[in-house]
């Protein structure tokens, strides 16, 4: 194991812990706000990466394809909110969680049918496909180091407009009190379509800024929700700090689990038993983290003040 | 009401009608998968027995060829369900398709217990040609190691000193790394056996870096092969350290490889048991009646073997004189596998597995400029699977 | 009374959903369908399974997103045994379902801690780890799955579950026995006390129940019927694969106990039914059958508070004005 290696699984780490920040982010921010546990989140990732796809082919720069590809993220959150999700902020938990699971059924179906069962990519121009020497012999592809940087600036301007706009205040009041924010006289309508909007831009973002290196499939949300949902359940639902700081601990754990695990077994048993178990406890290792983490804090790590 | 009535004594009737006829027809029933991201494999068989099915002029020794479709839905409960549902309501003479050793698995027994030939058109899995092969089992495809066996041998004959080997940890990927294991005499530098789940392989491809090896050994089908293909260029691999592997390219993805430009796979070599351009008659037409059916699309394997298996099934039936309901005598004739297969010379061992040539393949263009599989050379000749000997037949 | 009164439209659907449970081997014939006897039986197997989740969920409000992990304990119980050559069901059951117990146990215990959504994600997170360990042991076929050659002997004479009847009524004969167990359970003070606790803990607890060892006991109990389940599955598919306790097989099990209606006796038998007839329909009808299925589902969410059970509850209620 070298040092470059290490450094390099690092930041390998927090680029999956980015993305995976970009998908809880949301998905804290309605639970948190609307009460409302979205297992279609993941749908809107992938919403994310089929429109990214299909704008980028159409108009033939990436670039313009994955603005355009935005609005419509916008839009379809918008929609899928007033049309269905807005009907079951009232009801219990587990309506939604069955209401939703439906919902993800029927977009991987009708994706299937519309892209066909290979999917759809994104084709990285030369400009992009190439990779940079950062010294001390660490050499990153700069694809993802486009993914690092601007899912930092997404993070970043989630952040200020929580932290700086009043309708950031409103979202800070009604993840903390739910019933004070409507007594303030807020358009709670409104104010919840905007939170569902912007949790749908975040997660379809994400779909769309890692399609290129994993191309995009139907039914590709599912394996991420999960993910995502371990992540804010440890962060402390309904806490977007505690989502960044949770998301960026399982994507370093689950990195450097996969890369170093073996390792760290060959060190107490032998190679046959190693070789075997390594994947095994990998894949396990963030789920044994997430019981630990509930063990202890049964609220997760930054439980929500008002929680 | 009454008219409700009607109609379904009308289905009633024409259900028993159903039944009277079923001994002047040929009932195979077929398992696929035809959704979820998997299907693009399922299609591609169902284009292939349907090309077969074409061929034989959609019967067999006289009688009325039956092909029913079911979907798997990539899960081993589902195929099972499916397969009592061919058994016990369609009353299919043949079982086929199966593509996953999984669906495989939970399956075959319902078939053997009804007394059924079943065959695999696609999965390998060794158990089968072992432990517990049996009698009313044959597979039409290979068994999971010979393949990486054959690029094992491929390897050393082109020199390569040392390799990285990586497939998704499930069954079949473990047993493609075991293969190659088997015939490689280098040194085995790295092996990652990666979460089903994952399409990110960035921890890999650096650890890959760091250990320099002469070449990298692959196995990822379906949906993995774009993704890790792409990732392996993107970290600045392709060119530096020659790519090897099994199932992972194929008629079925290289269309779209085509269409995503990933330029850095053409000239790639892997090795399989067939290749759309095997020099015998009956691969030409199947090859060309294919394009004609599908999109103009080349087959991969996959659909080589779908038509081999109901031109088995079809040789079978009317070598032993017509009928498809005397298990014993279709048995006999179809270990006789007098047939004209697309991969040209093919024989049965006593494991009924296939005994067959394994040949290596490159991505090449066609006069067209389309991306295929061309054949380069026979690496294993008459090879038969490993395990033959356990198997008690 | 068990069913409530018989001759409610409630009392009707449910008694001909226990009918056709009982004929369905002889009608299956009949009918030119005698697949459906297979149908039946791994409805009656799934059954078992959403009952003893109903009994958590739909009495005592935990909401377990796990809970097809301990259909796969059990029936890799009966598969791991078989393969290492001990067949004898008189040591499989018993092992199976303690081993059930001592897994429900150690979940429930950590899991209870939490609350809410919690809840849900951490039974979920423990599925998923024995999703993963199942997937990985390469000796016991890993995701290609276990293949059970011989079925649990118990030496009784005419008892031979690889005969199709024989394991037909011996699905029946403990799905009835989990629906007996539930009465029995649902109607004790121990019930209560959990039922209690689904409406207000915290007054439960300051009359002086200890609700959390109540409901640790209800959690263990239900994983122990749903071991039931699995040691049946494993018998009748003669088959064990990850897949079996993945979590979307745990989704099924919610949507088959809120279809029939939670917190009832016999809801989750309908629910299953409906469930698995309804699937086997639409797949006939269409290989893109989630396109249906999945707005058929929010339309049961939205539409039918109470499932089966309410849906039928209310028509009495009607004909009652």
């Amino acid at each position: 194991m070298t040092f470059a290696l290490f450094v390099e699984q690092i930041i390998n780490g927090l680029q999956l812990g980015i993305i995976l920040f970009l998908v809880a982010a949301g998905l804290t921010l309605i639970f948190g706000i609307m009460d409302l546990v979205n297992l279609a989140h993941g749908t809107l990732y992938m919403f994310g990466a089929f429109f990214a796809a299909t704008m980028v082919s159409i108009t033939g720069s990436i670039v313009w394809g994955m603005i355009l590809a935005i609005p419509l993220m916008l839009l379809a959150g918008v929609l899928l909110e007033v049309t269905i999700l807005r009907t079951l902020y009232t009801r219990n938990h587990l309506d939604q969680v069955l209401a939703t699971f439906g919902l993800i059924l029927f977009f991987n179906e009708l994706f299937l049918i519309a892209w066909g069962p290979e999917g759809t990519g994104i084709a990285l121009p030369p400009w992009l496909s190439g990779s940079t020497k950062l010294g001390m012999g660490i050499e990153l592809p700069d694809y993802r180091i486009v993914i690092l940087v601007s899912g930092l600036i997404v993070a970043a301007m989630l952040y200020f407009l929580v932290a700086k706009t009043k309708i950031g205040m409103l979202i800070r009041a009604g993840a903390s009190n739910r019933e004070m924010v409507g007594a303030l006289g807020v358009n709670i309508k409104l104010l919840y379509t905007a939170v569902f909007g912007i949790g749908a831009v975040m997660a379809g973002f994400a779909g769309m800024i890692i399609t290129p290196i994993t191309q995009a499939e139907a039914g590709m949300g599912e394996g991420f929700l999960i993910l995502a949902f371990v992540v804010i359940v440890i962060g402390g639902i309904g806490s977007i700090r505690g989502a960044f700081y949770a998301a960026i601990i399982t994507g370093l754990i689950d990195t450097l689990g996969r890369s170093f695990i073996d390792v760290v077994l060959l060190l107490v048993v032998e190679s046959v038993t190693a070789e075997t178990a390594g994947p095994a406890i990998s894949s396990m290792l963030i789920y044994i983290l997430m019981a630990i983490v509930l063990a202890l804090k049964p609220n997760g790590l930054f439980p929500p003040r008002g929680a | 009401m009454f008219k409700k009535l009607m109609l379904a004594g009308s289905a009633v009737a024409m259900m028993v009608a159903g039944t009277a006829h079923a001994s002047d027809t040929v009932k195979v029933g077929i398992v696929l998968t035809l959704t979820t991201p998997a299907a693009i494999i399922g299609k591609q068989m169902k284009a292939g027995f349907e090309v077969a099915y074409d061929h034989l002029g959609g019967q067999i020794a006289g009688k009325k060829l039956e092909l029913i479709f079911e979907d798997d839905t990539f899960k081993p409960n589902i195929g099972k369900q499916k397969t009592e549902k061919l058994v016990k309501r369609d009353k299919v003479d043949f079982l086929t398709g199966y593509i996953w050793s999984h669906v495989l698995g939970a399956s075959a027994p319902v078939g053997f217990k009804a007394g059924k030939i079943v065959i695999s058109s696609n999965a390998g899995h060794s158990i089968f040609a072992g432990k517990k092969c049996n009698k009313n089992f044959f597979n039409a495809a290979w068994e999971n190691m010979q393949t990486p066996m054959a690029m094992g041998q491929l390897l050393n004959k082109k020199n390569v000193k040392s390799i990285y080997v990586l497939a998704p940890n499930y069954a079949a990927g473990k047993q493609m790394i075991t293969g190659v294991e088997k015939t490689f005499k280098g040194k085995i530098v790295g092996k990652e056996l990666t979460p089903m789940s994952h399409k990110d392989w960035s921890a890999e491809l650096s650890k890959i870096k760091a250990a320099k090896p002469d070449g990298v050994f692959v196995f990822y089908p379906g949906a993995w092969g774009p993704a890790f293909f792409t990732q392996y260029k993107q970290a600045g691999l392709s060119g530096k350290i020659p790519l090897y592997n099994v199932f992972s390219i194929d008629g079925a993805n290289l269309p779209r490889f085509q269409k995503a430009k990933m330029d850095h796979l053409v000239g790639m070599i892997n090795t399989g048991h067939w290749s759309p351009d095997l020099d015998n008659a009956a691969n030409k037409r199947f090859v060309a009646d294919f394009r004609k059916k599908y999109r103009n699309e080349y087959p991969a394997h996959y659909a080589a073997q779908a038509y081999d298996s109901l031109m088995m099934i079809a040789a079978a039936v009317e070598q032993s004189g017509g009928d498809p309901k005397n298990v014993d005598a279709v048995r006999s004739a179809m270990e006789q596998a007098k047939f004209a297969s697309v991969r040209g010379p093919f024989k049965f061992g006593k494991n009924h597995f296939p005994i067959q040539n394994f040949y290596s393949r490159e991505v090449v263009k066609d006069k067209d400029g389309t991306w295929m599989l061309n054949k380069r050379e026979t690496v294993l000749k008459n090879h038969a699977p490993a395990m033959s000997s356990e198997c008690k037949l | 009374m068990l069913m409530g009164s018989l001759w409610t439209p409630r009392g009707i659907y449910n008694a001909v959903i226990i009918i056709l449970c009982i004929i369905m081997p002889w009608l299956a014939p009949a009918i030119g369908q005698e697949f459906f006897t297979d149908v039946f039986t791994r409805t009656m197997i799934f059954a078992i399974a959403a009952i003893s989740l109903n009994l958590i969920m739909g009495y005592g409000g935990m909401i377990s997103f796990g809970h097809a992990v301990y259909i796969g304990i059990g029936g890799y119980t009966v598969g791991i045994l078989s393969y290492h050559g001990i067949d004898n069901g008189w040591i499989q059951w018993p092992m199976a379902i303690g081993l059930c117990g001592v897994f429900a146990l150690i979940f429930g215990a950590i899991s209870l801690r939490t609350k809410g959504v919690y809840f849900i994600m951490i039974t979920l997170a423990f599925a998923q780890m024995m999703y993963f360990l199942s997937v990985s042991i390469e000796k016991y076929g890993s995701d290609d799955g276990l293949n059970i050659d011989s079925q649990s002997q118990f030496g009784v004479p005419f008892f031979d579950l690889s005969d199709p009847l024989t394991i037909y009524y011996t699905a029946f004969l403990c799905m009835m026995l989990c629906v007996y167990i539930t009465y029995r359970f649902v109607n004790s003070r121990f019930g209560m006390v959990i039922r209690g606790s689904m409406s207000n803990d915290e007054r439960m607890r300051s009359i002086g129940y200890p609700t959390y060892g109540y409901k640790l006991t209800a959690f263990v109990i239900a994983g122990m019927m749903a071991g039931l389940s699995g040691i049946l599955s494993a018998n009748f598919e003669a088959f064990m694969s990850p897949d079996n306790l993945f979590w979307i097989a745990s989704g099924d099990l919610i949507f088959m106990v809120v279809l029939g209606g939670m917190g009832t006796i016999f809801g989750p038998i309908g629910g299953t039914v409906l469930f698995l007839v309804i699937s086997e329909i639409l797949s006939n009808f269409t290989e893109s059958w989630h396109l249906i299925f999945g707005p058929l589902l929010i339309l049961v969410v939205l539409y039918m508070r109470g499932g089966m059970e309410g849906f039928f509850a209310s028509l009495g209620r009607s004909q009652n004005d």
